[in-house]
């Protein structure tokens, strides 16, 4: 096989060397007398031998192949894909912060330990919660101590039928896999006609074993379900509880706090409403907040002020326990700090009123050229569908291809799974407006393509570093490292 | 391709070949068509023992997994262990050396839920 | 103020606005029940301008305090970041990218995680690895549970030497598993293999230790292997990965599920967080693997790409009956350990594992030469060792602090009955003035 980039290992060169140790001070020769005898490392690992110019000109060149948000438009609905500010990357990096042991004793971490405090409290106040957790590391790390939270709440309560959690037919993945990890059974709930909630379905599915239901308002569509009230008071009559799913909050903040409106339990996503970047994958944060009530469950340790400064807490005998090593994902909560310290309260409702305006404008402007399931204004983002396309045997699939070769990112396909040939878009409020007519343009474009010269679109990409790969082949035959 | 003659179907698009107490399962080329190229079975052990209607393997293509159900209480006496190797063989030839795996029934088996092929064809297409 | 970041202009949401048919901005929310909307402004602090937040910012970072000489460890160590690392870590290409989902425009990201996973094997033994979860504690959490799914046993054997914060966060995962988590006994700070024989059987799901423990202790893993080799239980290992540049693979002594954190492969300490969770595992249990996986595959032209694979495990297909509901990872702290890995390479890596070792052996003689210190657990250890004092170690530690040292962790937060004892950990960085300087100071403080 021909290789785009030769792998690091490729670049070995033996006895080439890439650190800088400081003096060893002492004789290091037998060192390996001080470890049990049958324990001692016979064969080295074979890692790459390669100079620090050779790591740095491999990774810069691996880095080229990568679309990001730095280079271009990256509508990938749910995913919240917004600029990161730059200032939040300098401020996480600040060596009072990146040299900070978690063990060192509290009063050497005051500034740390204040900063938690802080933001969990401007968590709360954004979400309408009592009380929020910055442990949870990941949406997903989110939602499994929330659902933790209310088993615990529940069963504190002497209730010990309650194993089920409902969740929309239209709902994230993660939704029903946190329910299976935390031991629940999982119940779908479906949509109605105009892509909410289905009361009539909820009302015949909530009864008392309900422990909770999983939302995410706006959903997945894209669609702010109206009838948010009525879904509450059918969970809440049954003792049961409602969780929101922060995926979407970018589109309400200012505008509607989940607490308001008959939430119990939230988790946010700070790599996504609170700009910090999503680093390929992660790390993200997923911080979760909770009407008072069930407060007392909360994970530990939780940041309190005293007299004497900041503290860490364990002294709570209700918790769910622990949930991460130390305290979650420090370094992104101070980025996510920055950010909600530099916009305010008037920033974020801005955040939020750009982000909804601009994917209502990609919307309008683009619902005579792609089929549209739910024609009315959508929030943040959006759902087209390829069906019609799909006439000329061309796929959402083809189409996501095609936007690649006009230096675009695709929005996310084949979700939510209730949309045929599903294309959900999410602009994001930090794109101008030439960035969006750029996108749909290429979008009409390749609409017209479909129509008169599908094969265009059937072959893309064309001008990728590397075209559609077997992924049949990758599954069948997995591959996962490399091998001398 | 082996071809579907004298088999039964189930509404979740397996076939059965009914000899005496024993059943060999598979799924039916409309079902091998709707996952796509399939790259993983997971087969179950021999001597399993399976309650109707209880997911004995599943089917991975890229992007989905379907589960595959017992059609009868009983226990697994025959796996297909070539689709380990080559899961492909579901695709290319369904009815036939893609089976899945032989069970023996406990009881007698009941029949009245299932369909025959020309019963079968139309449901699939009303699926379609 | 942050407006900066909003490019659109009054006039172009006027002409937006336009487009879509609507007056003004608020007609696009106001289909939302006025009783469900919040009016007024939410509670925040006046914002601030860059320049503001800046001081703002340096501010609560001075006070920290990171100054004092670090013999800290506990799970996060003060190794050596090399400045190279956050140089790629700054690369836009790399940070401000998501998940690799389309693979035409990802093969940075994509190859970068088949390195690591590569590497990761290279160092553990294990036959595959995936692209990270969240942290070491998380980890063990997600190795329990991959081996009761995997085994159908329901009983989880962990040592009582593994790290307690470990311990706690896999009791609240498997809380509502119904599974029995046995903690098993101690003698001089490790695990004795024999006596853990007796408690084995077919309903284990898995032995699960950490080696070095969470006292520094090397465990007897041989010994352990042997016996979970013919046991259907698997055998559960986590491990410091720069103690892997001197110490055998756990691999390659019978375990089936390497984890642990990553942190130590040149990631900042950044109070705990983030970190690195790392899982390789044995070919047997690839698809029963947690996290994402990449895999080497071609295209249309023959070049070879890479994907990610074995999706079918995951929470975006299998719902509910997905190995994990994990989605983001810490794929650049992976990308960190990569870097770091390379930089290292094998002999660099031998060398770090080898300095450390050198110097905790140095400061052990040195503290306990100190009157009224002694050593509690005798057994070999790798860069981390406890100390028992004459006072209480929370006392100690708070004065060495106020002398320039964090001379160690105050065991009497994870066992009340250690309140007398430190653990102190010793890093590549520390050198033999350091070290001797704390001995002299905390000669002083015992006085």
């Amino acid at each position: 096989m021909k290789p785009l980039l030769p792998l690091i290992f490729e670049r070995s060169v033996a006895g080439r060397t890439g650190y800088s140790l400081p003096p060893a001070e002492f004789p290091l020769e037998g060192i390996e007398q001080l470890l049990p005898q049958d324990q001692v490392r016979q064969k080295l690992p074979l890692l790459p031998e390669v100079s620090e110019g050779d790591v740095i000109r491999h990774y810069i060149n691996l880095s080229l192949l990568n679309h990001n948000i730095d280079r271009g438009f990256y509508p990938l609905g749910s995913c919240t894909m917004k600029y990161n500010p730059k200032v939040n990357e300098d401020v996480s990096r600040l060596p009072g912060f990146a040299r900070l042991h978690p063990l060192v004793p509290e009063e050497n971490a005051q500034g740390a330990l204040e900063l938690i405090y802080r933001l969990e409290q401007y968590l709360a106040e954004i979400s309408g919660m009592d009380a929020v957790s910055l442990q949870s590391v990941a949406g997903a790390h989110g939602e499994f101590t929330g659902l933790k939270i209310i088993l615990a709440y529940h069963k504190a309560r002497g209730d010990f039928r309650r194993q089920t959690i409902l969740v929309p037919d239209s709902a994230h993945g993660t939704n029903p896999a946190s329910a299976a990890m935390v031991g629940m059974k999982v119940v779908q709930v479906a949509s109605d006609a105009n892509g909410c909630v289905s009361l009539e379905d909820l009302r015949a599915k909530t009864d008392d074993t309900v422990a909770a239901l999983m939302l995410t308002n706006p959903n997945t569509l894209g669609l702010f379900d109206v009838n948010i009230g009525a879904i509450a008071d059918i969970v809440h009559a049954a003792g049961g509880l409602l969780y929101y799913d922060g995926a979407n909050a970018n589109a309400i903040l200012g505008k509607v706090r989940p607490g308001d409106t008959g939430f119990d339990v939230v988790h946010l996503n700070l790599h996504k409403t609170f700009s910090t970047p999503h680093g390929g994958g992660g790390p993200g944060s997923g911080p979760v907040g909770v009407k008072s009530q069930l407060a007392p469950y909360l994970p530990v340790p939780r940041v309190v002020q005293g007299g004497e400064g900041y503290s860490l807490d364990y002294d709570y005998p209700q918790s769910i326990g622990k949930i991460h090593s130390f305290y979650g994902n420090f370094a992104v909560n101070i980025r996510a700090y920055a950010y909600i310290r530099m916009l305010g309260a008037e920033g974020l409702k801005a955040v939020s009123e750009d982000a909804v305006l601009n994917a209502n404008y990609i919307q309008a402007r683009l619902k005579d050229a792609y089929h549209l399931e739910y024609d009315r204004l959508c929030m943040h983002e959006f759902v087209l569908s390829a069906k019609r396309q799909l006439a000329k045997g061309v796929k959402t699939l083809d189409i996501a291809k095609r936007l690649l070769d006009f230096g675009l990112h695709p929005p996310t396909v084949y979700f939510p799974l209730i949309i045929e040939e599903a294309m959900m878009i999410e602009p994001t409020e930090t794109e101008g407006m030439e960035t969006l007519d750029y996108f749909i343009e290429a979008m009409l474009q390749i609409a017209r393509e479909a129509e008169e010269n599908p094969e265009i679109v059937l072959g893309a990409p064309h001008t990728t570093p590397i075209s559609r790969l077997d992924e049949v082949g990758a599954a069948r035959n997995p591959v996962l490292k490399w091998q001398p | 391709m082996t071809g579907e003659k004298g088999l039964k179907f189930t509404k979740e698009h397996e076939w059965l070949r009914i000899e005496g107490n024993r059943v060999t399962v598979g799924i039916t080329d409309f079902a091998q068509k709707k996952l796509g190229d399939i790259v993983y079975v997971e087969l179950p052990e021999l001597d399993e023992e399976f309650v109707e209607g209880d997911a004995f393997a599943v089917l991975e293509s890229v992007k989905t997994a379907a589960d595959v159900y017992a059609p009868v209480d009983g226990i697994v006496v025959e796996v297909n262990d070539l689709l380990e190797e080559e899961p492909a063989l579901i695709n290319t030839d369904p009815f036939g050396e893609g089976w899945i795996a032989v069970f023996e029934a406990e009881g007698d088996i009941d029949t009245s839920g299932l369909m025959d092929t020309a019963a079968y064809r139309q449901y699939a297409e009303e699926e379609e | 103020m942050g407006k900066h970041y909003l490019p659109n202009t009054g006039p172009q949401r006027r002409q937006i606005l336009q487009a879509i048919g609507v007056g003004a901005v608020e007609d696009l929310f106001s289909y939302i029940p006025e009783k469900l909307r919040f009016s007024g402004l939410l509670n925040l602090p006046d914002p601030i301008a860059e320049p503001q937040l800046v001081d703002h910012m340096e501010e609560l970072a001075g006070k920290n305090n990171v100054e004092a000489v670090n013999f800290l460890g506990g799970g996060i160590y003060d190794h050596y970041v090399p400045a190279a690392i956050d140089h790629v870590l700054s690369r836009s290409e790399f940070y401000t990218a998501y998940t690799p989902y389309q693979p035409e425009v990802s093969q940075g990201t994509l190859q970068a995680i088949f390195e690591y996973q590569s590497m990761l094997c290279q160092l553990t033994g294990a036959a595959a690895a995936n692209a990270s979860l969240y942290d070491g504690a998380t980890t063990v959490a997600e190795a329990a549970l991959l081996a009761l799914n995997a085994t159908k046993g329901r009983r989880l054997l962990v040592a009582g030497s593994m790290h307690p914060s470990y311990r706690q966060v896999l009791a609240t995962y498997l809380e509502d598993f119904g599974a029995e988590i046995e903690e098993l006994p101690l003698e001089g700070g490790k695990l004795k293999a024999e006596a853990i024989a007796p408690r084995l059987g077919n309903d284990v799901a898995a032995l699960i230790v950490q080696s070095p423990n969470f006292f520094g202790i090397i465990e007897d893993l041989p010994a352990l292997g042997k016996l979970m080799a013919a046991e259907k239980g698997l055998f559960v290992v986590a491990t410091d990965p720069i103690a892997l540049g001197i110490l055998e693979a756990p691999g390659a002594l019978g375990a089936d599920v390497i984890t642990g954190e990553g942190q130590s492969l040149g990631i900042n300490q950044s109070f705990g967080g983030p970190l690195l969770g790392f899982m390789g595992v044995a070919d047997k249990l690839v698809r029963k693997m947690p996290g994402r996986v990449v895999g080497q595959t071609a295209d249309a032209k023959g070049r070879r790409g890479f994907v990610l694979t074995l999706q079918t495990r995951e929470q975006h297909i299998r719902r509910e009956k997905a190995t994990s509901n994990i989605c983001s990872n810490q794929a650049l702290c992976a990308l960190a350990a990569s870097v770091y890995m390379s930089l290292m390479g094998p002999q660099g890596l031998r060398e770090v594992a080898a300095q450390s070792l050198a110097k905790a052996a140095f400061a052990r003689e040195q503290m306990t030469a100190v009157p009224g210190v002694e050593l509690p657990f005798a057994g070999p250890f790798f860069k981390e060792f406890v100390l028992k004092l004459p006072q209480p170690a929370a006392k100690v530690i708070a004065a060495m602090a106020d002398k320039g040292y964090y001379v160690g962790i105050d065991l009497g937060r994870f066992f009340p009955d250690m309140n007398d004892c430190l653990l102190m950990a010793v890093t590549e960085k520390r050198s033999k003035s350091e070290i001797l300087g704390c001995a002299a100071a905390l000669r002083e403080v015992l006085a």
